[in-house]
């Protein structure tokens, strides 16, 4: 019953959140401030993330397969293939969640106890929109540059450790990254990011803006939302895959 | 004018608030007095709609706020102001970007106007040069007269005050107290405050309404106070020393 509340609940603040906006203009700018906080401020931990999965990614798989009946080449095709499918759009996304779903709870949850929300309502501002909507139009649209740029990181992080260790050649593994390319695997690894994005906002969100208490409230709506997001997310991402892979 | 008919809350199985009718007029103190526990905060959750009561009506000019649609309803609110507690400020937003919030999001007038009418507004509460300063940046006392600015931007009909005087010293408290006094009357708004400050109760205070468990417990003016002889009232206000020797001293006169 206190999961079919919460999920009934969710949906009820989603309709508030995207009623009409009071003023479109004011959403706009908070929207593109939502952007350079939630995404362009995460650069940096997918960058280096990215570039040392990518590494290990590459040292991992040749250390497992290697045999005389494998060719090199393989390896960077692995590399390619674990990053574009997996790593990037749903490591990165788990990462996010915890980075920028804990931003999202803790921001909602502090105005929520410091009556700031309450504030906004009475103003006659609806305070769902206001605070959620340009979040997760945000995250939805950010996202997805993010998971892009991580995937060319991860990659040249694989060539790097590659020519690095000298375990293949760059020429090996420069061919393995080009070997059977399929550019629909990149619309699904997107198609992902933006269903995870829109989880990682929505699913925060509302754990800030129920918070009830003080400060202490604050912190535990904050491990919430990171540990709902990431379980949304890996549910998610078993049927995106079934439905867009199979 | 704002009017409760026979209001009550309750949150599971605790009954908060029990029948409470009240009229609160226009260019009026009204003061909400109680206990920690009494109700009195939910009363004024219940009356700008932060709480819908589970019987009763809230009439704002005589219009039920429960029965109205969401237009009508956010077309009251924007003529409510409200002073919390803690201020409420948004804490990224600059003083300026504070009291010009309403503004921005429901006024109908080129942005130098805003920025004249915020002025005015912080002018008003004697905040000069401070638009550039965070909340966190400010005093208590600052902080709840900026709180009064942005309540006061849009030119409201009702203003409420949630606890003005908590967390000031009394030399503050005092100033608080004759700004909300100064601004009911210059923009002939109808006021509520919640307080426990007895102070403030005996110097503003032109209608009081004692809340004692979850009951309208007694009525009337700061006059009317020291006279009454009700038990639980009696106990309320004469709890401090201060009032007692207050109380000792008119009896002697």
């Amino acid at each position: 019953m206190n999961v079919l509340f919460h999920i009934g609940r969710y949906f009820l603040l989603l309709k508030e959140t995207f009623s009409r906006p009071e003023r479109a203009s004011v959403y706009a700018r908070r929207t593109i401030e939502e952007m350079d906080l939630l995404g362009v401020k995460s650069l940096g931990i997918v960058a280096l993330l990215s570039l040392f999965m990518g590494a290990v990614v590459t040292i991992q798989t040749k250390t497992n397969i290697d045999s005389p009946l494998i060719q090199a080449y393989i390896v960077g095709f692995a590399a390619r293939q674990s990053t574009i499918l997996e790593f990037s759009p749903t490591i990165i996304s788990l990462i996010l969640a915890g980075k920028v779903g804990s931003n999202i709870a803790a921001e909602i949850g502090s105005m929520r106890v410091k009556e700031q929300i309450d504030a906004l309502d009475i103003m006659g501002v609806n305070s769902a929109g206001y605070l959620i909507l340009p979040k997760i139009i945000a995250s939805m649209l950010i996202n997805p540059f993010l998971v892009m740029i991580s995937m060319f990181l991860s990659i040249f992080g694989g060539y790097l450790a590659a020519i690095g260790t000298g375990i293949i050649s760059g020429v090996d593994y420069l061919q393995g990254i080009q070997t059977g390319f399929i550019p629909y695997h990149v619309t699904y690894a997107l198609i992902k990011t933006v269903v995870f994005a829109f989880v990682i906002a929505t699913v925060s969100a509302y754990q800030g803006y129920y918070t009830r208490g003080g400060t202490r409230e604050v912190g535990i709506s904050s491990t919430r939302a990171v540990v709902y997001s990431n379980v949304v997310i890996l549910i998610a991402n078993y049927a995106l895959t079934q439905i867009l892979l199979i | 004018m704002i009017e409760v008919k026979g209001l009550s809350k309750r949150f599971g199985g605790t009954q908060v608030l029990t029948d409470i009718n009240a009229v609160f007029k226009k260019g009026t103190v009204n003061m909400i007095i109680g206990k920690s526990g009494s109700g009195k905060s939910v009363l004024a959750k219940c009356i700008v709609g932060l709480h819908r009561p589970d019987e009763g009506r809230v009439l704002y000019d005589g219009v039920s706020f429960h029965d109205m649609g969401p237009e009508e309803k956010r077309e009251v609110r924007q003529r409510i102001g409200m002073l919390f507690q803690g201020s409420a400020l948004f804490d990224s937003l600059t003083v300026l970007e504070n009291v010009l919030f309403p503004l921005k999001m429901f006024a109908s007038m080129p942005k130098s106007e805003m920025l004249d009418r915020a002025h005015t507004c912080l002018k008003r509460v004697n905040i000069v040069d401070k638009d550039h300063l965070y909340p966190a940046e400010l005093s208590g006392g600052m902080q709840k007269r900026v709180g009064i600015a942005r309540a006061i931007a849009m030119t409201p009909s009702y203003l409420f005050v949630d606890e003005p005087n908590s967390g000031l010293d009394p030399q503050t408290s005092i100033v608080i107290d004759d700004l909300i006094k100064e601004l009911t009357e210059e923009f002939n708004t109808t006021t509520i405050v919640i307080t426990h400050d007895m102070n403030s109760v005996m110097e503003t205070g032109e209608n009081i309404l004692f809340i004692h468990q979850g009951r309208k417990w007694w009525q009337g003016s700061s006059e009317d106070l020291l006279a009454s002889d009700n038990k639980e009232l009696n106990e309320f206000i004469f709890a401090g020393s201060l009032m007692r020797k207050v109380r000792d001293n008119m009896r002697r006169d």
